[in-house]
């Protein structure tokens, strides 16, 4: 390990023991936007993953998510809880490379297309089968309060970061960056493009997944059209890309501002949330193209450094 | 035989908004996700019109055409030209602006709620049934077939015969040999953006005698145009009719017989069958 390594993994521990003594020191207020924020941190740096080096925006996160929160309120009476982010994770993952092997043979636009609908239609299957058993939306008590999913959701942020630190140091991540330079590069230098991309997609879906299944008894009840709410894909590209998608930490960069200024709109003008979403996509396409990460790479650039 | 014709109904306004995406996607190369909302948008005018007005829908269509025509223009040229111009490629081109008109979508939901409120609209205009071979049928749902027929065939007929329509087609195929032979793409890129949009609020006018729509429906409507263009074939008019009346049969079908809250998973699947076994459209060439 270099010298730049062992500062940057120190920084990290700190910052993540910083953290995990949020419910100590904090108050229940901002113990509530911890948790939000760890959640989105999860969704956006898992998103990221994907979406970063290949440049195929995936809105398939509601879909991942919805699917987590069903797996803890079908079964968290009958399996220990810890099991379930695993089910669901797995559950997560497998959707993710169904959808993967349909669509990432072909161009990116039909990636997109398809995941725009897919929480919908999920949620219409979803719906269908509730309407043919009979069974309505499912009540999730559990003994589990705001500081244990809290704990949990920074357990798997952790997760992540260690597995996006593996991808990127392995072929994989190598053979990713390749193709989302130029994929026809890519594929006479003999990488298998579609394998490549629907695997590292099933790292997302297992994230969100498997955050959905922790997140489960936060909404005590659970039904189709709120567990598969769309909203929640379009706010993770969002803090995604505002932050910027060419660093691992980037994501975080976009989501702590991104989720205290939507608390704040919802409580002031909550009709106005669409538009500041609309609005907020705009400003990153037109004036912020590499989001926070750019800004600071292009600071240093100007200002020496490395 | 009624699931048949209900969904050749259906089908028909299905194809008018899907020739408005297909004339961006295809020619101007801009996947415009806010397509539907500017359908949604033409919906409200028609309402609007109707209601306070006491404006014929159909007579409505005369105002609302242009200004939508107008409107779109103005986007292209402000919003999307600076995009194109800074584009490397098509695939930055085209996440760019995928990002770019879902912010125009959301804007365009945010407004239109604040502006009409989030509530349903509806208003009955020929809520009369008529017989056709055996059973009824609303009479708003027949005009609103006849009418996207007509346009749409207009539309055609402009696209095959004159100069502008070759133009676009020449575009569609090859934007960049298209300057060689002294296009102006630009020039051709708006006008096809312009006009798609104001086919696209035609087709919502059209909607909005028959469907209760309110500010947040377009991204259904979007979702169904996407898989029509994708199902037909970009730049393929031909194969887009086909698709949307396949689309319009399957969705009622499965509305019928199944059930009705299941017509996007409808969709899904017909698009999932394209994908697998045609991802370059109906009629279109396997590429090499």
């Amino acid at each position: 390990m270099s010298a730049r390594e062992v500062r940057n993994l120190l920084v990290s521990v700190v910052l993540l023991g910083l953290c995990a003594l949020l419910p100590v020191y904090g108050s229940a207020y901002w113990l509530t936007m911890g948790t939000t924020m760890a959640m989105f941190a999860v969704l956006a740096t898992s998103w990221a993953l994907f979406s970063g080096p290949t440049h195929y925006i995936s809105l398939a996160t509601a879909a991942f998510f919805g699917v987590g929160t069903f797996v803890t309120g079908l079964w968290f009476q009958s399996l220990p809880f810890w099991a379930l982010p695993l089910i669901a994770a797995v559950a997560g993952a497998a959707l993710a490379a169904l959808v993967g092997l349909v669509t990432l043979r072909l161009s990116g636009v039909y990636f997109v297309i398809f995941t725009l609908g897919l929480a919908e239609m999920v949620r219409q299957v979803f719906t269908w089968v509730q309407n043919q058993t009979g069974a309505r939306g499912m009540y999730v008590l559990t003994s589990l309060t705001e500081r244990e999913i809290f704990w949990m959701l920074l357990a798997l942020g952790t997760l992540v970061y260690l597995a996006g630190w593996l991808i990127g140091r392995s072929r994989l991540g190598f053979a990713l960056r390749i193709i989302g330079n130029d994929e026809t590069v890519a594929k006479h230098s003999g990488i298998d493009t579609a394998r490549a991309k629907v695997l590292l997609f099933m790292v997302p879906g297992a994230a969100a997944a498997a955050a959905g299944a922790m997140l489960a008894p936060r909404y005590i009840y659970i039904e189709p059209a709120t567990a598969f709410a769309p909203l929640l894909s379009f706010q993770v590209v969002i803090m995604a890309l505002l932050g910027g998608t060419g660093r691992l930490w980037g994501p975080i960069a976009g989501v702590i501002p991104f989720t205290l200024l939507w608390e704040a709109i919802t409580r002031q003008a909550p009709n106005q949330t669409l538009l500041l979403l609309g609005l907020a996509f705009l400003l990153i396409v037109y004036v912020l193209p590499g989001g926070f990460v750019g800004l600071w790479d292009r600071a240093r650039r100007r200002w020496g450094g490395r | 035989m009624f699931i048949l014709i209900t969904g050749l109904l259906l089908g028909g306004t299905y194809a008018l908004i899907a020739l408005g995406l297909n004339l961006q996607y295809g020619v101007a190369r801009i996947m415009n996700l806010a397509n539907g909302e500017m359908l949604v948008a033409g919906g409200f005018a028609a309402f609007w019109l109707y209601t306070a007005g006491q404006i014929n829908p159909i007579a409505a269509l005369l105002v609302i055409a242009p200004l939508a025509f107008a409107a779109n223009w103005l986007i292209y040229q402000v919003m999307l030209v600076p995009l194109v111009k800074r584009a490397k490629s098509r695939g930055a081109l085209e996440v760019d602006s995928i990002l770019a008109t879902f912010g125009m979508s959301f804007a365009f939901v945010g407004i239109m709620s604040w502006i009409f409120g989030g509530g349903y609209f509806n208003y009955a205009f020929l809520a009369t049934p008529v017989d056709l071979f055996g059973s009824s049928y609303a009479q708003n749902r027949v005009v609103a077939f006849v009418l996207a027929v007509l346009i749409g065939g207009a539309l055609w007929l402009w696209l095959s015969f004159t100069r502008a329509g070759l133009n676009l087609r020449a575009v569609s195929v090859n934007p960049r040999s298209a300057p060689l032979v002294g296009i102006d793409v630009r020039a051709a890129s708006a006008l096809a953006f312009a006009l798609g949009g104001a086919v696209t609020a035609t087709g919502g006018a059209l909607v909005s005698m028959f469907f209760t729509l309110d500010a947040s429906v377009g991204v259904l409507f979007t979702m169904k145009a996407l898989i029509i263009v994708i199902m037909g074939g970009v730049g393929d008019i031909r194969g887009t009719i086909v698709a949307a009346v396949l689309l319009g049969i399957a969705e009622t079908a499965v509305a019928r017989l199944i059930d009705p809250g299941l017509t996007l998973a409808a969709a899904y699947l017909l698009f999932l069958l394209v994908l697998l076994f045609r991802p370059q459209g109906l009629f279109g060439k396997a590429q090499t």
